[in-house]
């Protein structure tokens, strides 16, 4: 489902067997700087590349592999599907982002994962702000048959988390995912309020919440380090999903967030539906991202 | 101009635009020699500032009013990029400033409790939304938004509609349906300022779809460099016409172009890099 025609032909374009010559290797920094890698991740990557085939004859085919190869070296570390914890009873995720990323979207699709595999899941509408949030992750809740627990508009979102942990405990719950409201990581105010989330479900297990899941819009540029920074630190992000992989975005961000902080990935969002999220596997995304074909 | 290069980059300006605005900015550089001897450096950020101003658009743009009611405006963008936020500022801002009698109705049939969204936004504004009827398709509920502002005399209709994303044919034939349905005077492009690269193939799809005639850049009150506006207004032509800058409904300026390049520059990194130079 995911395309990368762009970056393929472009490849293509220079490289019908030349030599690797500083010129091909500035049009191949510039073509990964296109897929949001960003200016230092790009020069490295096309440093090591050269680095062993400088001034050597090379197919497009052959140039498109060992990008892919060099995106996913950076990839695989950071490759770690999102693990239930059974004996959490419940395992807490808190899932966190900027405005509009796909946080209450993800829910319903891994409440829906989960949910087929059997698990008991539990959704807290911990958005209380946003304009009909609550009666979003509600839909969600029906499609997936997972309890919605919800309190009033405005209502106090870590209040709500503290009790719809009690309740899940008392229920048997097997995974209780928070949604919270979409805030800017630069807005203090803000990011207080989930550190007082985390702090309030600490009160039940010091543990918790066992997953943070920071929660990235593959179209966002570079501005998407800085939340992966600032998230992590203030909420001690466990794992990232990136969404919207569906469009042609490429969301190479990723590539320059693994390198810089080396944050776990769980998924990637490939479209609007409860089925479109998908384990995410470097080397898939590595040759999504250089437009190389799998063999 | 290879610092410029980079530091346009890093706001995530697109490449190719990046290209284009460098070459202009080069060409201007060269004319305005016989400064050079003064401060090369200062120089070198004047005609780079200057050139961002110039194509990010130096005339305030103002909202058209005029045609004859209800005048309709539509929202189209991908998702999540505050569409319906958007929306909402606007009907306010038409009904309090402009003293506009508006409606707005939400085409978005897709996204769960979006309809819904929209009728809270209403309420919490004071403005009108179309009654929401279960089961409407998108061009029919155009349809009956334009009749019914017809027979109760209001000024402006906003649409909103679903996010799409530009490589979805089978939304993209839909908005045009909606587009030729209600002959919208104003089709705003409502875009995420932290957009990266794929700002240019989303520019160019949707404008290329109906006939864009403004941009709304959201989310200026995050920390974003905010490149997306030189690449949506480059590959568009279309003006920026409004900014979002809060969650809030009043949280809604016009666009400053000078503000936008000086946040595009990084100003501070600029000046200093260049000095070195
Ligand atoms: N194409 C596509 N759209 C997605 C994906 N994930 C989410 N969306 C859409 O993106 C929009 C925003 O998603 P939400 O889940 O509401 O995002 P959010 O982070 O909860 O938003 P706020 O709560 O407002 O901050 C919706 O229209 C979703 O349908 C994806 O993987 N692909
Ligand atoms: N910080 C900030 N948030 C904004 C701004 N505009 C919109 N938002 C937030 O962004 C999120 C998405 O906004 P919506 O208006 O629902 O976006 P949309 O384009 O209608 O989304 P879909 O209908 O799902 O495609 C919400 O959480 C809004 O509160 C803005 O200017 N600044
Ligand atoms: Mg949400
Ligand atoms: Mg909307």
């Amino acid at each position: 489902k995911r395309s990368s025609n762009a970056l393929s032909t472009g490849i293509t374009d220079i490289f019908t067997k030349r030599k690797l010559d500083d010129d091909v290797l500035e049009e191949l920094e510039e073509l990964l700087i296109t897929s949001d890698i960003g200016v230092s991740t790009s020069a490295k990557i096309t440093a090591n590349i050269a680095r062993t085939r400088y001034n050597k004859e090379i197919a497009p085919d052959e140039i498109k592999e060992a990008l892919a190869e060099e995106v996913a070296a950076i990839l695989e570390p950071v490759t770690r599907p999102f693990v239930l914890d059974e004996s959490r009873k419940p395992h807490v995720v808190l899932v966190v982002g900027v405005n509009g990323s796909g946080k209450t979207t993800t829910i319903g699709k891994l409440a829906k994962q989960y949910a087929d595999a059997g698990k008991k899941v539990m959704l807290a509408a911990g958005d209380t702000f946003r304009a009909a949030a609550i009666e979003q992750l509600s839909i969600w809740g029906e499609r997936t048959g997972a309890p919605v627990m919800t309190t009033k508009v405005g209502g106090d979102a870590a209040g709500l988390a503290f009790s719809a942990y009690e309740q899940a405990k008392a229920n048997g719950t097997d995974l209780l995912l928070i949604d919270t409201a979409g805030r800017l990581q630069n807005k203090g105010h803000l990011m207080a309020e989930l550190e007082k989330i985390i702090r309030v479900l600490k009160k039940l297990d010091a543990d918790a919440p066992h997953s943070s899941i920071l929660v990235l819009d593959a179209t966002t540029g570079q501005n998407a380090i800085n939340q992966a920074e600032i998230f992590g630190k203030v909420c001690d992000v466990t794992g990232l999903v990136m969404t919207k992989l569906d469009g042609t975005a490429r969301g190479g961000v990723l590539v320059a967030i693994a390198d810089k902080f080396g944050l776990p990935v769980h998924a990637i969002g490939v479209g609007e539906g409860i089925d479109d999220l998908q384990p995410f596997a470097a080397m898939d995304f590595a040759r999504a991202l250089s437009g190389s074909e799998q063999p | 101009m290879r610092e410029v290069r980079v530091a346009l980059l890093e706001a995530d300006v697109a490449l190719p635009v990046v290209k284009s605005f460098i070459k202009k900015a080069k060409a201007k550089a060269v004319g305005t020699e016989v400064l050079k001897s003064i401060n090369p450096g200062q120089m070198v950020i004047k005609v780079v500032h200057d050139q961002l101003v110039e194509t990010l658009g130096s005339e305030s743009q103002e909202l058209n009013l005029i045609a004859v009611p209800p005048v309709v405006y539509m929202m189209v963008g991908l998702q999540g990029s505050g569409k319906t936020t958007s929306t909402a500022k606007i009907a306010k801002y038409l009904t309090e400033k402009q003293n506009k009698k508006v409606m707005m109705a939400s085409l978005d049939v897709r996204r769960p409790a979006a309809q819904e969204q929209l009728r809270v936004l209403g309420e919490q504004t004071g403005i009108t939304t179309l009654p929401i009827v279960e089961g409407q398709q998108p061009v029919e509920i155009a349809k009956r938004a334009l009749q019914s502002a017809r027979l109760q005399g209001f000024d402006v209709v906003m649409l909103d509609t679903a996010g799409r994303l530009h490589v979805d044919e089978q939304l993209m034939v839909e908005m045009q349906a909606v587009h030729s349905e209600s002959a919208p005077t104003e089709t705003l492009l409502v875009v995420d300022s932290l957009t990266g690269q794929d700002a240019v193939n989303v520019a160019q799809q949707f404008k290329e779809r109906v006939d864009v005639t403004g941009i709304v850049m959201t989310r200026i009150d995050g920390d974003g460099r905010g490149g997306a506006a030189l690449s949506m207004r480059e590959i568009t032509g279309c003006p920026i016409k409004l900014l979002g800058t809060g969650e809030k409904l009043d949280e809604l300026e016009v666009f400053h172009p000078d503000r936008i390049a000086n946040r595009i520059l990084g100003m501070g990194d600029v000046v200093s890099l260049v000095e070195k130079a």
